[in-house]
C-alpha cells in the first residue's frame, strides 16, 4: 500500500525525521490560511498524488505572495496530472500539502528498501538526490552508497555514522544524519513498511537537515497489525475495481487488452495472460479467483471482468486443487444466467471433480464453449473473438 | 527415488484440527502419506482422523518421532509456529499459509541460522502448495491424481501452473521423482537452487523442471547455479511476459521491481546459462519430452 508525501512526512517526524513546516490543504482558502500559519514569504505547494516526478509534471509550485499560493491551489485542485509512473490516463488532485521553501545548499538520496536477494533491510544512499535512483544505478553503479541491516540487532549507530560520512555529512550535520538514518529505520520496522524514500534528503543554507519529499509503502500482509497505517489508505488513489475486486477477496490488476480473464492461482492467471499475447491478442485483465472458489466468487469475478467495456471475449481457465471444478461449473452458470454476457465465453476446466463440472456446464444448456487443454483453450478463445467481430489477429505482439 | 519425503518420513500437521487442517489431512492419508498426528495448543490428548493431537510441537517429536511438519497455521500466527518446529528439531517444515508479513518472514530466516548445519530445518514456503513424492507421500493442498510417479525432478513458485506442468507431463506419459513448491512470497524459505542441489545428488532423478515467475533474483541464481554446478538438464519457464511494471500480479513477490526481474530478461539469463526454456504454458510437458528424448539419444550414441 502506498501513502501520501504528507502523511509518509508526519509518520517519519514522530520518528525523529526533521521535515520542513507545513500542512494538508483540500481548498485555495484552507492552503492560504496554511501559509500564513507556516509564516516565511516563500511556500511550496505540492499536489499530493501517488507518484514521484511530480515536479516535471508541474504538480509543484512556488509561490512568494499569499495570492500566487491561492492562484496555485486552484490551478492545482481538480487537474489531472500525468507523470511517468501515473500511466496516460494520470490521478486527479484532491489534496495539496503547503510547506515552507527552504533554501538549498546540497541534495542528497537516501532509501531503505527490503532487499529480496539479501533478504534483509538494506540502506542505499547518494551523493546527488532529487534524481532517481535507477537513473544513477545505470549510469554509475559504483557510486551508490549501500548498506545491509542484521535483522537480530536493528541498524547500528555506526553503520547510521559510516553512511553519514559517505555523504560528506560532517561537524554539526552528523548527528543529525544519524538521528534521521536511525529514525527511517524504527519506522520501517515498526510500521512494516517495505520501502522509505527521501528524495531529496537536502541540507539547507542553516545547516539542517530536511526531507524535502517522502515516499513510503508498506506490506500488504502486515496492514492487519497496523491499523494507524491503513486508515492513511486513498481510496481515489486506486482503481475502483481493483478496489471492489479486494472486497470480493479476488485479486484483480486492470491491464488495456481485450480478453478478459478469469483463472485459479497467480501463477496461472499470469500464464494466461502470456498465451493470450502469444495469440497474438491482449489480457484485459488479471484475475485470480484464489483457492476455494465459491459459486458466488466465480460470479463476483464475472461482473469485475464484463464491467470493463473493453472486454470482448472471455476465457476461463481453472485448474482445481483446492478448487473443485463442479463448484466452478455452478458459479459459470449461475453467473451467464444472471450477468448474460454478450461477448463469447470459453471455459477450460481441470483437476479436481472435471468430470462433474464438464457434465455440469454441457446440460446447462448455455452458449458456451469449453476446452481441456491450455493449447484448445486459447485456440477457441481465439477463434471465437474472431468469429464475434471483425477482428483479424493483430501481429507485432505474437510469437516471439 | 525422491527427495525430502518419502513413504516412510513421519509428517505432522500444525494447525490440525482446524478446517484446512483436517480437509488436507484427510487427504494426505488417502493418499498413503505416514501421517503421525498433529500439533493444536490446548486440544493435546485429543484424538483427530485417527491420529494423536498434541499441545506442542516439541511433545510431537518426542512421542511420535516427527521429522517433517506441514503448516496450516494462520498468517499472524505462523512465523511463531514455523519457529517452533525449528527448534523442536523438524528436519523438515512445509508452510501453506499465505500472507505472512515480510518482516516475520526475515526474522523466521533469522532465526533458523542459529542452528548448526546439520540440525537446521529446511523450510519450503510459505504461499505455496507443498511437496509431493508421487506414490509415495503427500506434504501439501494438490491433487495427488494428477501426478504420475517418475523421473523429473520440478521446483515451483505457483501452485496451480505446477499442477499444470505435472499434468502436461502425466498425458505425455512423463513421471515426476518429487515436486516442490517454493512459494510466492519475496521472502521464501528455500529457493530453486536449494532443491537444484537435491535433485542434481538424487539419482532416481533425470533431469528437473523449474517455473519461475516476474520478482526477485532466484530464477537468475537457479540458471547460474545450473550453469556452474549441474550435469542433469533443467527446463525453465517464466510467468509474466505480459505482466507491466510496478503492478503485483497476485503473489506478493510476483511484482517488477528492479532490473532482470522482467519475464523476458529471466528468460534470457536462463538461455544464457544453457537452459532450455518452454516458450508457452501450453509446452510445458512437450518441452521436457523433447529434453528428456534428446538426452537418451545422446546416451544410446554414445554407449
Amino acid at each position: 500500500m502506498d501513502i501520501h508525501e504528507y502523511q509518509a512526512k508526519e509518520l517519519l517526524a514522530g520518528f525523529g525525521v526533521a521535515i520542513p513546516r507545513g500542512g494538508v490543504a483540500y481548498s485555495p482558502e484552507q492552503a492560504v490560511y496554511r501559509a500564513s500559519e507556516i509564516g516565511g514569504s516563500r511556500w511550496a505547494v505540492k499536489a499530493q498524488i501517488h507518484s514521484g516526478a511530480r515536479g516535471k509534471a508541474g504538480g509543484i509550485k512556488v509561490c512568494t505572495s499569499e495570492d500566487e499560493v491561492r492562484q496555485a491551489a486552484k490551478a492545482l485542485l481538480g487537474k489531472r496530472l500525468v507523470t511517468h509512473q501515473t500511466g496516460p490516463e494520470g490521478r486527479v488532485v484532491h489534496r495539496l500539502y503547503v510547506e515552507a521553501a527552504v533554501p538549498i545548499e546540497r541534495e542528497l538520496y537516501l532509501g531503505f528498501v527490503l532487499d529480496r536477494k539479501s533478504e534483509r533491510v538494506m540502506i542505499v544512499a547518494h551523493r546527488h538526490g532529487g534524481v532517481e535512483i535507477e537513473e544513477i544505478a545505470q549510469k554509475e553503479p559504483d557510486t551508490i552508497i549501500r548498506s545491509v541491516v542484521e535483522p537480530a540487532v536493528g541498524m547500528t549507530a555506526f553503520q547510521a555514522r559510516e553512511i553519514a560520512f559517505s555523504l560528506g555529512l560532517e561537524g554539526g550535520l552528523l548527528s543529525r544524519a544519524t538521528t534521521t538514518l536511525l529514525g527511517c529505520y524504527r519506522a520501517f520496522r515498526d510500521l512494516d513498511a517495505t520501502m522509505v524514500e527521501i528524495n531529496p534528503l537536502v541540507v539547507t543554507q542553516d545547516a539542517q537537515l530536511l526531507a524535502l519529499d517522502a515516499k513510503m509503502t508498506f506490506d500488504d500482509n502486515a496492514l492487519f497489525r497496523r491499523p494507524n497505517v491503513s486508515e492513511l489508505r486513498d481510496y481515489a488513489e486506486e482503481d475502483p475495481r481493483e478496489s471492489q475486486a479486494a472486497e470480493y477477496g479476488i485479486n484483480y490488476v486492470a491491464l488495456d487488452g481485450e480478453i478478459g480473464c478469469i483463472v485459479n492461482g497467480a501463477g496461472l492467471a499470469m500464464s494466461t495472460m502470456d498465451l493470450i499475447k502469444h495469440a497474438g491478442y491482449s489480457p484485459a485483465n488479471f484475475l485470480d479467483v484464489g483457492g476455494g472458489a465459491s459459486p458466488e466468487k466465480v460470479t463476483n469475478a464475472f461482473r469485475l471482468v464484463l464491467a470493463d467495456p473493453k472486454v470482448e471475449a472471455i476465457l476461463v481457465n481453472i485448474f482445481a486443487g483446492i478448487n473443485r471444478c463442479d463448484w466452478v461449473a455452478q458459479g459459470v452458470v449461475s453467473a451467464v444466467k444472471e450477468l448474460k454476457p454478450q461477448v463469447p465465453l470459453v471455459v477450460r476446466l481441470a483437476g479436481t471433480n472435471v468430470e462433474e463440472g464438464r457434465r455440469i456446464l454441457k446440460e446447462s444448456g448455455l452458449a458456451l464453449v469449453t476446452a481441456d487443454t491450455l493449447t484448445e483453450a486459447a485456440e477457441r478463445v481465439v477463434a471465437a473473438l474472431e468469429a464475434a467481430g471483425t477482428r483479424t489477429a493483430k501481429t507485432g505482439n505474437g510469437k516471439s | 527415488m525422491s527427495i525430502l519425503i518419502n513413504e516412510k518420513t513421519r509428517i505432522i500437521i500444525q494447525g490440525f484440527t482446524g478446517d484446512k487442517g483436517t480437509f488436507h489431512g484427510r487427504e494426505m492419508i488417502a493418499y498413503g502419506t505416514n501421517l503421525v498426528g498433529g500439533v493444536t495448543p490446548g486440544k493435546g490428548g485429543q484424538k483427530h482422523l485417527d491420529r494423536p493431537v498434541f499441545n506442542t510441537v516439541r511433545d510431537a517429536v518426542r512421542e511420535t518421532g516427527a521429522e517433517a511438519s506441514l503448516v496450516f497455521v494462520p498468517a499472524g500466527f505462523c512465523a511463531d509456529s514455523i519457529m517452533e518446529a525449528a527448534d523442536a528439531g523438524i528436519r523438515l517444515i512445509c508452510a501453506i499459509t499465505d500472507g505472512i508479513p515480510a518482516q516475520d518472514m526475515m526474522m523466521v530466516k533469522r532465526y533458523l541460522w542459529r542452528y548448526p548445519k546439520e540440525r537446521r530445518s529446511t523450510l519450503v514456503g510459505p504461499n505455496c502448495a507443498g511437496i509431493i513424492s508421487p506414490d509415495k507421500a503427500m506434504l501439501g493442498i494438490m491433487p495427488g491424481h494428477i501426478y504420475k510417479a517418475g523421473s523429473v525432478g520440478l521446483v515451483t513458485r505457483s501452485g496451480t501452473l505446477g499442477y499444470e506442468a505435472a499434468s502436461q507431463m502425466k498425458d505425455l506419459g512423463i513421471g515426476v521423482s518429487t515436486s516442490v513448491g517454493i512459494g510466492g512470497d519475496p521472502i521464501n524459505g528455500s529457493s530453486f537452487v536449494d532443491h537444484l542441489r537435491l535433485f542434481e545428488e538424487d539419482p532416481g532423478t533425470d533431469a528437473v523442471m523449474i517455473i519461475g515467475e516476474i520478482g526477485g533474483p532466484q530464477e537468475a541464481e537457479a540458471a547460474k547455479f545450473f550453469r556452474d554446478h549441474m550435469k542433469k538438464p533443467v527446463v525453465g519457464y517464466v510467468a509474466g511476459l505480459s505482466a507491466p511494471k510496478g503492478r503485483r500480479m497476485g503473489h506478493a513477490g510476483a511484482i517488477i521491481r528492479a532490473f532482470g526481474e522482467s519475464a523476458a530478461e529471466k528468460v534470457e539469463i536462463m538461455r544464457e546459462a544453457g537452459m532450455t526454456v518452454a516458450s508457452s504454458p501450453a509446452e510445458l510437458g512437450a518441452t521436457v519430452a523433447t529434453v528428456l528424448g534428446s538426452r537418451s539419444k545422446r546416451v544410446v550414441v554414445t554407449t
